[in-house]
C-alpha cells in the first residue's frame, strides 16, 4: 500500500486524494465541454449557411443585377463584379507595399530599432477598427473628390491588407536560410537582384500564402466600404463612381424586411464563405507542406 | 588562369571583437594553399576577407590591404565586382532550393544579366564537367532541383556554380566538412584537378586533407598567422613550436 | 563559336571559351587598370557589369519608402480624424464622452450611451469567450489526441475567417430567435432578480450583441493563448509532473501560471477586436442610444452609430461628432493593442514567431 501511494499522483490522505482526482477530471471535462461549445456554433453557422445558401443559389444569382423592391428574383452579378474590382484595386495597393515593407523588415532593418517601430506600427494599423478605416478614407479621398467611388473603397481594402502581408512576408523571408543569401552574394550578384530573384523567390509560396490570407480577410469586409464604395444597384465599372460589393449587398439585404432579399443575402454569404474557406484551406495546405521544401 | 593574392597587415573585427591581427601572407597563382588551425582561430574569417564577404555581416569590419592580381580589392572595386572574380564554396552545400540544376549553375551569369542562351548551355556543361558532376546529372539538368541531389553532389554543384562565372580565385571554406568520406575524396580529387587553372585557398580542419591537396599550408592560431610554408615543410619540420604542437595533436 | 567543332576533351576552362567565343576587344579600348588576366568572354562580360551600387541604393530606398508609408498611413488616419472632429472637440470638450444626450435635430451630442454600449457588449463577450477560449486552448495543447488537433485548429481558424456581415446575418436569423424563444426566458426566470436579465425580451439587444461578439473573438483569444501556452518550456511541465502532480495540477501550476501574462495579453487583444467590431453588432444590438440596466434591452455601440448615421449626417457638427467617436475608438484600440502586444511578447519572446 505504501508503495502504491508513493508512485500515485494522488499521494496524501484519502480525502485529499479524492479531491485532487475530482479536480483533475472536472478540468478535463470542462476543457472538452468548452471545445464542444466552440465547435457547436461554427458547425451551426456552416450547416445553416449551406442549407440556406444552397437552396437560394441559382444561375440568376451570378448573372442578374438586383431587382427593384417587391419583384422576386434578381441576383448579385454586379456586386460580385464590383467586389472583384475593389479587391483588384486593394491588391494593387496592398500587395506591393506589404511585400516591400516585409522585405525591408527581413533584409535591411533586421533587429534595428527602426524595424521594431515599423513592426509595431503595422500592428497598430492591423488593429484599427475597419469602421474607422472607412471614415478615414472617406475624409481622405471621398470628401476631396466629392463623391463615393470604387477607387476609395479599393484603397481602404488595400490599406487593410498591408499589415498582414508585411508580417507574413517578413516571417517567410526570415525562414530562408542565410546560406542561400550568402551563395548569391558570393557569386557577385547585386543585392537587389539577390533579394528579388533568390530570397523572395525561395520564400514565394509563403509570401503568396500571406497575400491570399490578406485577400480573404478583406474580401468579406463591409464596414470600410459603407462610406467609400457605397454600393450600387446597377452595373458599374467606373472607378470614380460608387460601386456594388458583395458584403455591402449582403448587409443591405440582411437588414431589409423582404424574404426574397434575405434569400439573396444567404446565397451571397455562401459564395463569400466558399471563397474564403478555399483560400484558408489552401493557405493551410501550403504552410503544412513546409514553406521551403527542399531548403536546407 | 588564376592570379596571386597578396595580403598585408590585415585586421578584422566583429563589432568590437578583433578576430584577425596583422595578417601578412602571399598566395601564389595556380596553386592550392591550405589554411589550418583550431576552430575559432580566424581562418574562415580570413578567407571571407578575400572576397569581401566578411563585411556582409552587420558588425564585420576590415582594415589592411588585400591585392588580388594587381587590384586592391578594398580600394579599387566594389564588393560585387570582387565576388565575381573570386568564387567561394561554403562549408555547407547551399544550392538555390527553388532552381533546377541547370539554373543553379547558370545563376551567377543569369542573375548578372547574361542572356546568351547558347553560350550558357556551353558554360553549364563545362562547369559541370569540371566539377565532375556532369555524368551524374546530364539527363535531368532542368527537371531536377538542385536541392534534390545528395550532399556530395550538392557541394560539387556549388563548385560548378562558382566555376561558371570563370573566377580567377576559388575560396573554399571547409568544403568537405559536411560530407561523407566518399564525397570528400571526390572533392579532394576535384581540387587537385582545378588548381592548375585557378588559385585555390582552402580552409580545412582536416590536416590530412591539407597535406593531400595543397602546395602550401598556413597555420592560424587565435587570429594570427603563425607560419606559412610549403606543405611538406609544415608537416615534417615546422618552424614554430605551436605549429608542431598542433599537427602532432599536443594542442588543446 | 560553333559548338560542334569543339573538341570533346576540355583542355582549360577559360582558354577553350576564349577560343570559341567572339574576339575580346583589344586592350586599347579596355580601361587602364584592367587586369591583364581578364581574357575569357565571361570575365569580359562580368567586368562590364559595374558595381550596381546605384541600383542597390535605389532598391533599398524603395523598400524603406514602403516601410515608411505604413507610418504615413497611420499618421494620415490620425490627422484626418483629429482635423475632421475639431468642431465637436471644440464645442463639447471632454464632456462629450460623459454626456448622454444624442439629439441631432437639436444639435445636442453626447457619446456616453455608445461608450456604455460598446463596453457592456464587449464585457459580455469576454465573460462568455474567455473561459471557452482558454478551455479550448488547454484542450488543444495539453489533452487533444494528435489526429484531432489539426482539424480542430483548422475549424477555429475558419471561425476567425468568417466575415462580420455573415455572422450578423446568422445572428439576425438564427441567434436572435434562439435567444428570444429559448434562452432569454430561462435566464429571466433564473436570474431575473439581478435586473441584468429582465424587462421586455426582444431578442435583439446587448446580450445578443455580446454573444455574437464572443463567437467572433473566441478564435483570436484561443489561438494566441495556445501560442503562449506552447511557449512555456517543457521543463516547467516536467518539473511539476515530477513532483507527483495530476494533469490538471500540471496545467494549472506548470503552464497557466507561467503563461498568465500572455493569456491576459491575448484576452486584451480579443477585447480590442470586440471594441471595434461593427457589422455584426450593428445588426443585432438594437441601435437605440439608451442606457438600460438589463442586457435584454437594446443599446448602441460606438462603431454601430458611425455605421448607421455617418451617411445621413447632414450638418458639419453631426459629422464631426461621429468622427470624434471614431477618433476615440481609434485611440482606444491603439492603446489596447499595444498593451496586449507587450504582454504577449513578454511570454513568447525567445520562442519562434508564428503567424496568428
Amino acid at each position: 500500500m505504501a508503495e502504491q501511494v508513493a508512485i500515485s499522483p494522488y499521494a496524501g490522505s484519502n480525502g485529499n486524494r479524492m479531491r485532487r482526482a475530482v479536480a483533475n477530471h472536472m478540468a478535463t471535462a470542462l476543457a472538452i465541454i468548452s471545445t464542444l461549445l466552440v465547435v457547436a456554433p461554427l458547425v451551426a453557422i456552416f450547416v445553416y449557411l449551406i442549407y440556406k445558401g444552397a437552396s437560394s443559389l441559382n444561375f440568376a444569382f451570378f448573372t442578374q443585377i438586383p431587382k427593384p423592391v417587391g419583384e422576386v428574383g434578381g441576383g448579385m452579378a454586379n456586386a460580385i463584379y464590383g467586389s472583384a474590382i475593389l479587391l483588384g484595386i486593394g491588391s494593387l495597393v496592398g500587395v506591393p507595399v506589404g511585400i516591400a515593407s516585409g522585405i525591408f523588415l527581413a533584409e535591411f532593418g533586421r533587429g534595428g530599432r527602426f524595424a521594431n517601430l515599423v513592426r509595431f506600427t503595422a500592428d497598430v494599423l492591423n488593429g484599427v477598427p475597419s469602421i474607422v478605416m472607412g471614415i478615414s478614407v472617406y475624409s481622405l479621398i471621398v470628401l476631396p473628390q466629392k463623391h463615393f467611388s470604387a477607387l476609395s473603397g479599393g484603397v481602404a481594402l488595400g490599406i487593410m491588407m498591408i499589415p498582414t502581408i508585411t508580417r507574413t512576408t517578413e516571417e517567410m523571408l526570415l525562414m530562408v536560410p542565410n546560406s542561400v543569401r550568402e551563395a548569391a552574394l558570393g557569386l557577385g550578384v547585386p543585392n537587389w537582384r539577390s533579394v528579388l530573384s533568390i530570397t523572395l523567390k525561395t520564400a514565394s509560396p509563403g509570401v503568396i500564402t500571406g497575400c491570399m490570407l490578406a485577400f480573404a480577410r478583406v474580401a468579406g469586409e463591409t464596414a470600410p466600404l459603407l462610406f467609400t464604395a457605397f454600393g450600387n444597384n446597377f452595373w458599374s465599372s467606373n472607378l470614380t463612381q460608387p460601386i456594388a460589393a458583395l458584403p455591402l449587398q449582403i448587409y443591405v439585404y440582411a437588414i431589409s424586411p423582404y424574404d426574397d432579399w434575405h434569400r439573396l443575402a444567404w446565397a451571397g454569404s455562401l459564395v463569400l464563405i466558399v471563397l474564403i474557406v478555399v483560400a484558408v484551406a489552401l493557405v493551410r495546405f501550403v504552410t503544412s507542406r513546409g514553406i521551403l521544401k527542399g531548403a536546407n | 588562369m588564376g592570379v596571386g593574392i597578396e595580403v598585408t597587415e590585415l585586421d578584422a573585427w566583429y563589432g568590437t571583437h578583433q578576430t584577425l591581427f596583422k595578417i601578412n601572407l602571399n598566395v601564389p597563382a595556380n596553386q592550392a594553399t591550405a589554411l589550418i588551425g583550431p576552430s575559432g582561430c580566424g581562418k574562415s574569417t580570413f578567407v571571407r576577407c578575400l572576397n569581401r564577404m566578411h563585411e556582409t555581416a552587420a558588425a564585420g569590419r576590415v582594415a589592411g590591404t588585400v591585392r588580388i592580381g594587381n587590384l586592391d580589392i578594398y580600394r579599387d572595386a566594389a564588393p560585387v565586382e570582387i565576388r565575381r572574380r573570386v568564387g567561394m564554396v561554403f562549408q555547407r552545400p547551399n544550392p538555390f532550393p527553388t532552381m533546377s540544376i541547370y539554373d543553379n549553375v547558370a545563376s551567377g551569369l543569369k542573375l548578372n544579366g547574361f542572356r546568351n542562351r547558347r553560350m550558357l548551355d556551353e558554360i553549364v556543361e563545362k562547369s559541370l564537367r569540371h566539377a565532375a558532376l556532369w555524368d551524374e546529372v546530364k539527363d535531368d539538368l532542368r527537371k531536377k532541383s538542385g536541392a534534390s541531389l545528395s550532399g556530395g553532389q550538392q557541394q560539387r554543384l556549388c563548385i560548378a556554380r562558382a566555376l561558371a562565372v570563370d573566377p580567377e580565385v576559388l575560396l573554399m571554406d571547409e568544403p568537405a566538412s559536411a560530407l561523407d568520406p566518399v564525397s570528400t575524396a571526390k572533392i579532394e580529387d576535384l581540387i587537385f584537378e582545378l588548381k592548375s587553372q585557378y588559385t585555390i585557398v582552402i580552409v580545412t580542419h582536416n590536416m590530412q586533407q591539407a597535406a593531400r591537396v595543397a602546395e602550401r599550408t598556413g597555420f592560424f592560431l587565435s587570429g594570427k598567422l603563425v607560419e606559412i610554408d610549403a606543405t611538406h615543410k609544415i608537416f615534417t619540420n615546422p618552424g614554430d613550436k605551436r605549429t608542431e604542437d598542433y599537427i602532432t595533436g599536443r594542442f588543446g | 563559336m560553333d559548338s560542334k567543332t569543339q573538341q570533346s576533351r576540355i583542355p582549360s576552362f577559360s582558354e577553350s571559351l576564349s577560343q570559341t567565343a567572339v574576339q575580346a576587344p583589344d586592350s586599347a579600348t579596355a580601361p587602364e587598370n584592367r587586369d591583364p588576366v581578364v581574357a575569357s568572354p565571361i570575365r569580359e562580360f562580368l567586368a562590364g557589369r559595374g558595381s550596381s551600387a546605384f541600383a542597390d541604393r535605389w532598391f533599398r530606398g524603395l523598400m524603406v519608402a514602403c516601410a515608411l508609408s505604413i507610418f504615413a498611413i497611420v499618421g494620415l488616419i490620425a490627422t484626418e480624424l483629429v482635423l475632421r472632429s475639431e468642431l465637436s472637440l471644440k464645442k463639447f470638450g471632454v464632456g462629450f464622452f460623459f454626456h448622454s444626450g444624442w439629439d441631432p435635430v437639436a444639435g445636442n451630442y453626447g457619446a456616453w450611451p455608445f461608450i456604455y454600449g460598446t463596453l457592456v457588449s464587449s464585457l459580455v463577450a469576454l465573460v462568455i469567450a474567455v473561459p471557452l477560449a482558454v478551455g479550448l486552448a488547454i484542450f488543444l495543447t495539453e489533452m487533444c489526441p494528435r489526429w484531432l488537433r489539426s482539424p480542430l485548429a483548422f475549424l477555429t481558424e475558419l471561425l476567425a475567417a468568417i466575415p462580420s456581415v455573415v455572422y450578423g446575418l446568422w445572428a439576425v436569423f438564427v441567434l436572435v430567435p434562439l435567444l428570444r424563444e429559448h434562452v432569454n426566458p430561462v435566464l429571466a426566470k433564473a436570474l431575473g432578480w439581478t435586473t441584468l436579465f429582465s424587462g421586455p425580451n426582444y431578442g435583439i439587444g446587448m446580450l445578443a450583441a455580446g454573444v455574437i461578439l464572443a463567437i467572433m473573438i473566441l478564435p483570436i483569444i484561443s489561438s494566441l493563448t495556445r501560442e503562449v501556452m506552447s511557449a512555456v518550456p517543457h521543463m516547467q511541465r516536467e518539473a511539476v509532473l515530477a513532483l507527483g502532480a495530476t494533469r490538471w495540477e500540471m496545467i494549472r501550476m506548470g503552464v497557466l501560471r507561467n503563461a498568465r501574462i500572455g493569456i491576459v495579453g491575448s484576452i486584451i487583444l480579443g477585447l480590442g477586436r470586440a471594441l471595434g467590431e461593427t457589422m455584426a453588432v450593428t445588426m443585432v444590438i438594437g441601435n437605440r442610444p439608451e442606457i438600460a440596466k438589463s442586457l435584454f434591452a437594446p443599446g448602441y455601440s460606438m462603431a454601430s452609430v458611425i455605421a448607421n448615421e455617418f451617411s445621413e449626417a447632414s450638418d458639419d457638427l453631426y459629422l464631426s461628432a461621429l468622427i470624434e467617436i471614431g477618433l476615440a475608438l481609434f485611440l482606444v484600440t491603439i492603446v489596447v493593442n499595444a498593451l496586449a502586444r507587450v504582454l504577449v511578447w513578454a511570454v513568447t519572446r525567445g520562442a519562434p514567431a508564428r503567424a496568428v
